[in-house]
């Protein structure tokens, strides 16, 4: 009962949307918590924190038995988009922020965001195409350096 | 149920320390609570969100969250953070004598 967590370091390593969102409301609700958070985008997380690609995340249709439509259905042109922006209208509702506000909001609670550097090699990227609130672009020891004494968390 | 003694008055408090009767919350109890939640002064700021909390919860039955906080109290979330290191609707919460906010983000 008195047991208590005062440090998480999140790894987030898918870019899609119900890839995303999880992670960052861990950490958003660590720091709310009081909780120190640390947020580390590898792969295809790094769409999180991409200048380009952060504000057009999408859900997955295909291969994504959750959503219940017809297979051939989450295939059809457009799907992912339609999906997305009925995913968005009702998380709005619920004052779930957009992923490029929520991401700024969390880097104001003061948790740490950092782009893994084999994955920004990987896909050719360099700090500069990160948003701002990228703090480095670090290696996997320099991960679990900062992860250190606290709990690892992967999605 | 434990009890505290704020401003020589003893108050009904939770395991987690807020208090479980709202009502009996004078601001005359806010810097001890604060001191013992790790704030040692309240500055006019502190006090700006704890009296936003405390007009939420009397207007709505409930405390707001940090993203609320950050968009309505007049406070941003960088500050907030600044004030209330520890969880700024937590702890501003427990200052304002209201129970925890709940809500996930």
């Amino acid at each position: 009962m008195d047991a208590t967590i005062e440090k998480v370091s999140i790894i987030v390593s898918k870019g899609s949307l119900e890839g995303i969102y999880p992670a960052l409301i861990m950490a958003n609700g660590a720091r709310a918590e009081g909780i120190e958070a640390n947020l580390f985008f590898t792969f295809f997380g790094l769409d999180a924190i991409n200048r380009k690609r952060h504000e057009h995340i999408k859900i997955a249709t295909v291969g994504n038995p959750g959503l219940h439509l017809a297979a051939l259905a989450g295939g059809l042109p457009g799907m992912p988009g339609v999906m997305t922006h009925y995913m968005e209208r009702k998380m709005d509702k619920l004052g779930i922020p957009p992923i490029p506000e929520f991401i700024e909001m969390i880097a104001d609670t003061g948790a740490g965001l950092y782009g893994c550097q084999a994955s920004c090699d990987l896909f050719g990227l360099t700090k500069d195409d990160l948003i701002e609130q990228v703090k480095d672009i670090i290696t996997v020891g320099e991960f679990y350096a900062l992860a250190a004494g606290g709990q690892i968390i992967f999605t | 149920m434990p009890t505290a003694t704020y401003a020589g008055q003893d108050v009904a408090v939770n395991d987690e320390g807020f208090l479980t009767e709202p009502g009996q919350w004078t601001e005359d109890m806010a810097p001890q609570i604060a001191k013992s939640a790790g704030i040692e002064e309240l500055t006019p700021r502190h006090w700006q969100v704890i009296r936003f909390m405390r007009a939420e919860y009397q207007a709505k039955g409930t405390g707001p969250t940090v993203r609320v906080l950050g968009k309505t109290s007049g406070v941003p979330i960088k500050e907030l953070y600044q004030l209330f290191p520890k969880g700024p609707a937590k702890t501003a919460a427990k200052i304002a004598g209201i129970p925890k906010p709940r809500g996930c983000i």
